[in-house]
């Protein structure tokens, strides 16, 4: 999130769309239930009439997998009406940039596309040709007038104008009245001092457009002035209590802790590393904190070595594992390379991807091929008893599983930190049950032993596990208050900084301070300033609320970066300094001003991103110690074109993978030109194939979380929600012969899951084209290792082998199925 | 004076952390359950549930209403069951909070009059006719806790205190809830403790949301029985 659960009760008009908050995330309802009673209008844009669309002044349907077409149709709506707010596009986004004369889009293709025959890339772009056009200092020209036909501003205009209703409604089968409520409503969140915000989850995500949906999300935000500001910003629900937490500190495979670089092969040196991902700028005005880079980078390598990092070694760069250029390692590269028979030891921590896994059945085949698993969870579950699922022969399968039984959250000490980066201090309740032990015990044993293993018994490059400083342990136990202090970071020898003495051995009072020198560590640069000499931040508990009492809590647990509540927030001012919004302000400039000009600096409210001047004096003449306000983007402005990105610097609508139309309404492209699709013989998939002429979509419930692993052995849950079932509308169940509670089956060109058929008038035919197509929805909640029937099965066994080309996740929201009666 | 609840259905999310709750508390066992084509689940109250969220799902005014009802017993202000008893060694009110509180000693009673004289359908029995109910939580709220139904409400739909102050509530959260839902009403306000506010139609909602005419209330026997009641117990001393 760029902003946080409570300030959704600032909002004005709150969209929730490709998320179901009411069902997934039951405690927002208490803020967006809140911003209600305020007047706020609620909306919800779903396959599916959910509990969310409930609450909703306004539900609307679409297709699943086409809410660029819907979001893109906001956007010409946005601009044919003059409803954007000119005055934010124009000063604090990329709009007024003018982009080079190599970029063009045709018939669905950007410029610089090349086709991969190898896969599983479909193909690449050349983002050079999408490159902004400089002016002598190297300073990307603008047009802040955005009159220029070759401005960002010009080019959304024509990119967008073939999103008229009349096709976007073809496309999404959403009735036209229905887009234009939607579209006016959260249009009225573009006035000066009005916010709205979206709260938005895998139902965006998990898309091969998955990354698109969300950027075509925050150009909105971004052309209704809603980023920065309270209530406001583009808002992620984490669907686990840490996943925010797991993300920062590196979850993914192409992310280091705060979001560094994994090295690339070619990356062969530190300085070669750290060249290649320090943005430079040659813009005064632009902070370009990203510039920062090597601070960061190297303090991370002090953290992970201590004194076996040191500047003669390059801080022990070399004994990073590297990837190769151009090879991605995902979770499906990952089980793609297992199937194949690559990897051969595998650790399932906390995790299930039996049943969690995109196309399951290719996970579980490849699991056989393993010749160890180390099972780490609370409960056995689908994936630690994969050798005797349905379909297996235990006497042919030889992979050896261990379980470890790992205690549960409230066992054990620690931090998580939720989706609206609010890093929250928890105490031990309860000691874990019977052999059970905290993950931090697990896996520092495993270190250790890893270490003596290799100290005795040698073995190839041993230097990156022997130099591991690997000391987070008080009296042989895990201590998770050495291990916050280390991702918090250390001077590591007395120095001067910023004239002030710092003791060796300290801890360092916030990333302003890390030093590319070796003489700091942090082991995330992101949670520098949580855990300093004032003692551990995430632990406060003040319920003391900002000046104006819009939330913020700032004394409250402790928020990266450095406790900003809400980020980006130097654009919820306008360049004079002076808050959009008079009431809900997030901070504004209060130094003192003489003759027209400020003289002195101050800030008052949340903390502000970068310190400094305003961009204007109040009689309107520019400052050069300014700095624009998104100073995480190399220009300083925010990105409503993205060059960046694998897959176009606009988003475009192509069809999902597998999906019930045969030609894209808008372009010839079928599909993302650079999804990744799978290619094994289990990677099969069907498009527009009668025998599998519906929607599929897979959600959550209320009554159970993720594959079900906590919630399925629970009675009480079950009770509630005790079988795999399928929704669909009354029309599609008549064209069956399918009566409400009957056993059906799921089918999709992956296999069958058999589920109870739920008739229900939430789910309603939808018209594309001049074609009726129907949708069905199941919860990917259930396995068949309980209940014990073994009859309720995950969804993932349907879901297909694709995804986005920026992430590689899964496109569970969208692929084709049938169902017939048992 | 008696405390109450209060349960808006325009902000119920129809999550059910109410109904899990009920159970956790009381420690109920889960029944054996099969998604009959609803996510509504048990089907209906019983021995073992005490409290229900009903869902139903209705076309009203050309929209389609998913209608959500916490259902449990209303701890009337005048109870039936409690009067059809008369055996407070089975039924009493409970003098501190009010809640009307079902012992084991039900068993001895006609728990099929009992039943029947629920105007709301609320008692179920066991196979040895033992009667259950909502208890109000009143272990909970003798030691200063909120019933644990309205403590883990997420939206704020459920609101526990004094009667005086919940019907004040109520009554103020109708007035600001008629400006969106025009046939929003209160469910019997006067008459019980477990106060319902809804936007539609109460029939829509559960068969029995509001008091039913063709059921309940006090047959004629019980009636008498009340009439004489002053006398009768005067006998007993």
């Amino acid at each position: 999130m760029t902003n946080h659960w409570i300030d959704i009760k600032n909002s004005d008009c709150i969209l929730i769309m490709g998320s179901n908050a009411a069902e997934n995330h039951p405690i927002s309802f208490k803020y967006v239930t809140k911003a209600m009673e305020k007047g706020a209008k609620l909306i919800s844009v779903d396959p599916r009439f959910t509990r969310t669309s409930s609450k909703a002044d306004i539900y609307a349907p679409l297709r699943s997998g086409t809410d660029i077409a819907f979001l893109g149709g906001m956007i010409k709506y946005l601009l044919d009406n003059k409803l954007y707010n000119k005055e934010y596009t124009a000063a604090y986004t990329n709009a007024p940039f003018i982009v080079g004369k190599a970029f063009e889009f045709k018939d669905g293709l950007f410029s610089g596309y090349k086709k991969n025959e190898e896969g599983p890339s479909l193909g690449s772009y050349d983002k050079s040709k999408w490159a902004f056009e400089m002016d002598e200092k190297g300073i990307p020209k603008m047009d802040r007038t955005l009159k220029n036909k070759r401005s960002v501003f010009q080019l959304l205009k024509a990119h967008y104008s073939r999103y008229d209703l009349d096709k976007v409604s073809k496309v999404t089968g959403t009735p036209k009245q229905d887009l234009l409520k939607v579209y006016k409503t959260f249009a009225a969140t573009g006035a000066t001092g009005k916010a709205g915000t979206i709260m938005y989850a895998m139902g965006w995500t998990q898309h091969t457009v998955g990354t698109q949906i969300i950027r075509a999300m925050a150009m909105i935000q971004l052309l209704l002035g809603n980023m920065g500001v309270a209530g406001g910003g583009v808002n992620a629900l984490r669907g686990e209590s840490n996943v925010q937490g797991s993300t920062d500190h590196c979850l993914l495979w192409h992310i280091w802790p705060g979001y560094l670089k994994t090295p690339r092969a070619s990356n062969t040196s530190l300085d070669t590393y750290n060249a290649k991902w320090t943005p430079r700028t040659n813009d005064p005005l632009s902070a370009n904190w990203w510039g920062n880079y090597p601070k960061y980078s190297v303090s991370m390598l002090k953290s992970f070595f201590g004194e076996n990092a040191r500047k003669s070694n390059q801080f022990g760069y070399n004994w990073l594992p590297k990837v190769d250029d151009g090879k991605a390692y995902s979770w499906f590269d990952i089980f793609d390379a297992m199937y194949k028979g690559d990897v051969k030891g595998f650790f399932a921590w906390g995790q299930n991807p039996a049943c969690s896994g995109s196309n399951a059945a290719k996970v579980r085949k490849a699991m056989e091929n393993l010749d160890w698993m180390v099972n780490v969870n609370i409960f056995d579950n689908e994936t630690g008893s994969f050798w005797k699922g349905p379909g297996k022969d235990p006497s042919k399968i030889r992979t050896e599983v261990f379980m470890l039984p790992a205690a549960v959250s409230v066992e054990k000490e620690g931090s998580i930190t939720n989706s609206g980066r609010w890093m929250q201090w928890r105490y031990q309740g309860p000691k874990p049950l019977g052999n059970s032990r905290p993950d931090g015990d697990i896996i520092m044993e495993l270190g250790r032993l890893l270490k003596k293993e290799y100290k005795t018994s040698g073995g190839v490059f041993q230097d990156p596990i022997l130099n591991l400083k690997w000391d987070y342990e008080t009296n042989g136990a895990y201590d998770p208050h050495k291990a916050a202090k280390e991702v918090n970071g250390y001077f590591t020898k007395d120095v001067k900084v910023k004239g002030k003495l710092c003791k060796k051995g300290t801890l360092v009072p916030s990333f302003a301070w890390l030093q590319a020198d070796g003489s700091t560590s942090s082991g995330n640069w992101l949670y520098c300033n949580s855990y300093t000499e004032k003692g551990n931040m995430s632990a406060r508990r003040s319920k003391k609320d900002a000046p104006n009492n819009i939330g913020l809590y700032p004394e409250f647990a402790w928020c990266w970066p450095v406790n900003r509540r809400i980020i980006y927030n130097r654009a919820s001012v306008d360049p004079k300094g002076r808050p959009w919004d008079k009431k809900d302000w997030v901070i504004k400039f209060a130094g003192d001003q003489k003759d027209g000009k400020y003289v002195s600096k101050k800030w008052i409210g949340d903390v502000p991103d970068g310190g400094w001047y305003p961009l204007e004096n109040p009689d309107g003449s520019k400052r050069k110690d300014s700095k624009y306000p998104f100073i995480m983007r190399k220009h300083g402005h925010a990105q409503i074109f993205g060059p960046g990105r694998t897959d176009g610097p606009f988003p475009e609508h192509y069809e999902p993978l597998e999906s019930p139309v045969e030609k894209n309404f808008f372009s010839s492209q079928r599909i993302n030109p650079a999804a990744v699709v799978y290619t094994t013989k289990l990677d099969v998939y069907a498009t527009c194939d009668p025998r599998f002429p519906f929607v599929g979509t897979t959600y959550r419930v209320s009554e159970h979380w993720q594959t079900g692993v906590m919630t399925r052995p629970q009675a009480w849950l079950m009770e509630m929600q005790p079988d795999m079932f399928v929704e669909m509308s009354k029309d599609l169940a008549k064209l069956r012969g399918i009566k409400n509670g009957e056993r059906v089956n799921v089918t999709s060109a992956r296999g069958t899951v058999e589920c109870t058929a739920i008739v229900t008038k939430r789910f309603k035919p939808f018209s594309v084209g001049y074609a009726t197509v129907h949708q069905v929805g199941v919860p990917w909640h259930y396995g068949w290792r309980w209940p014990a029937t073994g009859k309720e099965e995950s969804a993932n066994l349907l879901t297909p082998p694709a995804g986005d080309p920026n992430t590689r996740i899964p496109e569970t929201k969208a692929f084709m199925v049938n169902v017939t009666k048992l | 004076m008696s405390k109450s609840i209060f349960i808006d259905t325009t902000i119920c999310t129809g999550c059910r952390g109410c109904q899990v709750a009920c159970k956790q508390w009381h420690d109920l066992p889960a029944e054996k359950t099969k998604n009959m084509g609803s996510f509504q689940n048990p089907q209906d109250l019983s021995f073992k549930t005490y409290k229900l969220v009903r869902m139903n799902e209705e076309i009203i005014n050309g929209r389609l209403e998913w209608l959500f009802f916490p259902d449990q017993c209303r701890h009337c202000i005048d109870a039936p069951c409690l009067e059809t008893a008369f055996d407070e060694n089975a039924i009493y009110r409970d003098t501190q909070t009010g809640a009307v509180i079902y012992t084991k000693v039900t068993r001895n009673l006609d728990a099929d009059e009992i039943i029947g004289s629920c105007p709301y359908n609320i008692p179920r029995k066991a196979q040895d006719n033992t009667l259950a109910k909502c208890d109000l939580c009143s272990d909970r709220v003798h030691n200063g806790l909120k019933p644990a139904c309205v403590t883990v409400c997420p939206s704020g739909a459920m609101q526990f205190g004094d009667r005086d102050r919940i019907l004040s509530i109520a009554k103020k959260r109708l007035g600001k809830v008629k400006q969106k839902f025009s046939k929003a009403m209160l469910l019997n306000p006067e008459d019980v403790n477990v106060i319902y506010l809804v936007g539609f139609d109460p029939k829509l909602y559960a068969d029995y949301a509001v008091a039913s005419s063709d059921r309940g209330g006090l047959s004629r026997s019980v009636a008498l029985r009340k009439m004489m009641g002053p006398f009768t117990r005067m006998m007993r001393v």
